[in-house]
């Protein structure tokens, strides 16, 4: 072997180029840190330092430890699959749902019981709210999409994931973002758009993770071994680009400097308002629903073992959620002072969305057709299949809640909240957790601990739905007709702080609803902690698929 | 070739289908976005409507940062009870100059578009140190804080400048003079109140927070509510001459 050349050992460009990147961004927080205009923004900018700094120094210790030949696309023939960052997204995802419900509970609790404010700064209902918010949405929902979007456009193209820092700088730089809001939302840095809090360079920072994101996503289709790409692949496009496109409107900022956390939306008043709800409302559309029926597309028929229902009906389905979805925002806006017609507009292809959304619900359900007797058997399964029909009851409400006389009586109240709850934790929650369920056992190679825990954690949080739901519509409803209700005088009949005191045994039963879900989810944890940490592991007999044609 | 098979071209393509996505969700958003830009009764014509003076952006921005608007709306609905409970429904006008829009969507506490004068600054200070003890049955947290903390306006004509970049009429002189402005408007009697009120029309100027020796976050913020829906005077307003 005196003559044979070892293969020289070179940096990549990404790895020299995202190493250098980072190192100057590190350069950059130092300045930011040094000249900051509050202390907050100061932690920030440390923060980004120490990030950078940690990443350049593993990407380093990673090429150290690394071969000198790039890992393989394929071996023995079947496609090398990546699942690092696919076990990290997923594991994250555990951790900032447990994290989000928890905050939830903690706000619930706080409109029944207000001292729970503590009367300090950083444990108001106005700043935990939205970490709240972001962290089930953006951070648990965000996870669980980035973790099954690359598993499954892996799988559908049978090709490796591009890149080989890039999706590792996706999954990290995505999280590295959510610490970044989470921690500003305590600290008081948010331009106060809901939905949308993040200030300008936290904004900054997820665009180029986002773009990285797409273009991993889009790379793996391009290497794909598949003539047709596969349509839960198509919603997750939808998804990641409308997001962009949003995110980049709607945020759309002059900062006042670069070392202030501060920056004031360059759309002002009644364009911002129409702006914000086209994000706000496409936020649902395009992160809580597409991308989430993209889940639904692969793991329903996966799980149960059957083809999708009726391939031309997610044809319909597609093009037409996705176009009418966009036209939906001012339904937000109903009676207030953005023009009529932009309102008309806003309820009538909000009504015409049901159509769409319930031929999403249809084509989930009825993939069951033939298998339905694994609901018995499969509460994993049948977490998904009501998570479908969660879908298809909000999906219903939503439209009905669009129309303006509807609105006049809901919109300000509880109703609402009510509603994005049977979305979040029946639809978004339940197929999440159904996804959890199959993936992380495919991943980790061991089968699922404990079934019966499964069964466990459907009917804790349902019930913790269910008291949730029905308690919100309760005082929605209720607050809405006390604040029109006239005495037979002719006078407004209960002044505002009577309708509040109204909402409180509502507001203890949403709380103890909130923590059933919570338990639920703790239970799931557990379930998945023994499944990842089991000793022994199962070798799968792997089909080989012939290419769709 | 049927219309499946047609279909295709999106299902084999993936640059075709990203254009696809694009086009198909581009359609809605710029049909309801930008004719708002363009059409002249989008915003109505209202007298009276004025940038915010440099005391009661700083509130503003303290409204922000503590996400009041998650339990309160700015927005007045056109609808019986609401006209009685709250005053005149909100007009266009009156946020044109806010960035972002507080319109809300919720109701957890009452509407704030009109609160400015219903209640004495005494009142507000009482109420954000401790809302309970004005109000029994409410749910609002402690804002005590607020009176405590020096409010930093080292940088608020900066803030003015990016304003005045995005649109907002902020002068060459408002910018200069927007550190003053905000120790005139927080202090009682003050001998440059005249020229306050010159550059922005009805500010009120005096010591809000009951604390004449230093100018807080409370300062600000009670000046910013105790104007909120008091710049259009609707004794004046026509409103048939602005019906969309």
């Amino acid at each position: 072997m005196a003559n044979a050349v070892p293969p020289e050992k070179t940096m990549t460009i990404g790895e020299g180029g995202t190493a250098f990147a980072l190192t100057l961004l590190a350069l950059l927080s130092i300045v930011v840190a040094a000249k900051a205009y509050t202390p907050e923004y100061a932690f920030h900018a440390y923060l980004f330092v120490a990030a950078c700094v940690a990443s350049v120094f593993a990407i380093f210790n990673r090429y150290f430890e690394r071969s000198a030949e790039p890992t393989p696309l394929e071996v023995n023939g079947k496609p090398n699959y990546n699942y690092g960052p696919i076990k990290f997204a997923s594991v994250a995802a555990v951790f900032w749902g447990l994290a989000g419900f928890t905050v939830g509970v903690i706000i619930a609790l706080q409109l029944a019981f207000p001292d729970l404010n503590l009367g300090i700064p950083y444990t108001t209902f106005g700043r935990l709210r939205p970490l709240h918010t972001s962290a089930v949405i953006f951070a648990f929902g965000g996870n669980v999409l980035v973790a099954t979007s690359f598993y499954v456009v892996q799988r559908t193209c049978r090709a490796r994931l591009a890149g080989d820092i890039a999706p590792w700088f996706v999954v990290l730089g995505y999280n590295f973002f959510i610490v970044i809001a989470g921690t500003g939302y305590l600290l008081g840095i948010t331009q106060s758009k809901e939905y949308a809090e993040p200030e300008w360079y936290s904004d900054l920072f997820l665009t180029v993770v986002w773009i990285v994101y797409f273009l991993v996503f889009i790379g793996t289709i391009f290497r794909r071994k598949e003539p047709h790409i596969y349509v839960a692949n198509w919603f997750y496009l939808a998804f990641i680009l409308t997001i962009a496109v949003l995110h980049l409107g709607n945020n759309a900022a002059v900062p006042v400097s670069l070392y202030s956390p501060k920056s004031y939306i360059v759309w002002s008043g009644v364009q911002d308002a129409m702006v914000q709800w086209w994000y706000g409302h496409n936020a649902v559309g395009f992160f809580l629903t597409a991308g989430f029926l993209a889940i639904m597309y692969y793991f329903i028929p996966k799980r149960a073992e059957r083809p999708i229902y009726s391939y031309r009906l997610s044809i319909i389905h597609f093009w037409a959620l996705i176009f009418l979805y966009i036209w939906a925002g001012p339904h937000h806006l109903h009676y207030t002072a953005l023009p009529d017609w932009a309102q008309t507009l806003g309820m009538t292809f909000s009504i015409m969305l049901w159509m769409p959304s319930w031929g999403g619900m249809i084509n989930g359900i009825m993939t069951l057709s033939g298998a339905w007797d694994k609901l018995r058997t499969d509460p994993v399964l049948r977490m998904m299949v009501v998570s479908v029909a969660f879908y298809g009851m909000s999906t219903f409400e939503g439209p009905m809640m669009s129309v303006k006389v509807v609105n006049s009586l809901s919109h300000y109240t509880d109703w609402t909240i009510g509603h994005v709850h049977s979305g979040a934790l029946g639809w978004v929650g339940y197929v999440s957790f159904g996804a959890l369920y199959c993936l992380i056992p495919w991943l980790w190679n061991r089968p699922l601990y404990s079934l019966k825990l499964v069964n466990w954690h459907f009917w804790i949080s349902t019930i913790g739905i269910v008291l949730y739901i029905s308690s919100m519509w309760v005082s929605g409803i209720l607050q809405g007709l006390m604040w029109r209700a006239y005495t037979n005088l002719g006078f407004l009949e209960y002044s505002f702080v009577e309708t509040v005191e109204a909402m409180h045994p509502f507001y203890v039963i949403r709380a103890l609803g909130g923590l059933l879900f919570l338990a639920g989810a703790v239970v799931m944890a557990w379930n998945l902690w023994k499944t990842v940490t089991a000793a022994e592991e199962v070798k799968p007999a792997d089909v080989a698929l012939a290419p769709a044609e | 070739m049927s219309l499946w098979q047609k279909h295709q071209i999106f299902e084999k393509n993936s640059i075709i289908l990203v254009i696809g996505i694009l086009i198909v969700i581009a359609i809605g958003g710029l049909v309801e976005i930008v004719p708002l830009f363009y059409l002249k009764n989008t915003i109505e014509k209202a007298e009276g409507v004025r940038p915010y003076t440099p005391l009661e952006l700083a509130g503003r921005n303290i409204y922000v940062r503590e996400g009041c608007y998650l339990c309160h709306s700015q927005m007045i609905r056109p609808l019986r009870d609401e006209v009685e409970r709250y005053g005149h429904y909100s007009l266009a006008a009156e946020s044109m100059y806010d960035k972002p829009f507080q319109w809300g969507s919720k109701r957890t506490g009452p509407d704030l578009a009109r609160v400015g004068g219903k209640y004495s600054d005494d009142w507000h200070r009482d109420h954000l140190k401790n809302p309970r003890s004005v109000v029994p049955g409410s749910v609002m947290p402690e804002y005590g804080w607020l009176a405590q903390t020096e409010l930093d306006f080292s940088h608020i004509d900066t803030d003015l400048k990016t304003l005045a970049l995005e649109g907002v009429p902020y002068s060459k002189e408002m910018i200069e003079n927007a550190k003053q402005d905000i120790i005139t408007q927080s202090t009682t009697d003050s001998a440059d109140a005249g020229d306050l009120a010159k550059r922005y029309p009805k500010a009120q100027a005096r010591d809000y927070d009951g604390n004449p020796a230093r100018i807080t976050e409370a300062d600000a913020l009670i000046a910013y509510l105790q104007m909120l829906g008091t710049q259009v005077d609707f004794k004046l307003y026509d409103d048939k001459a602005n019906i969309r």
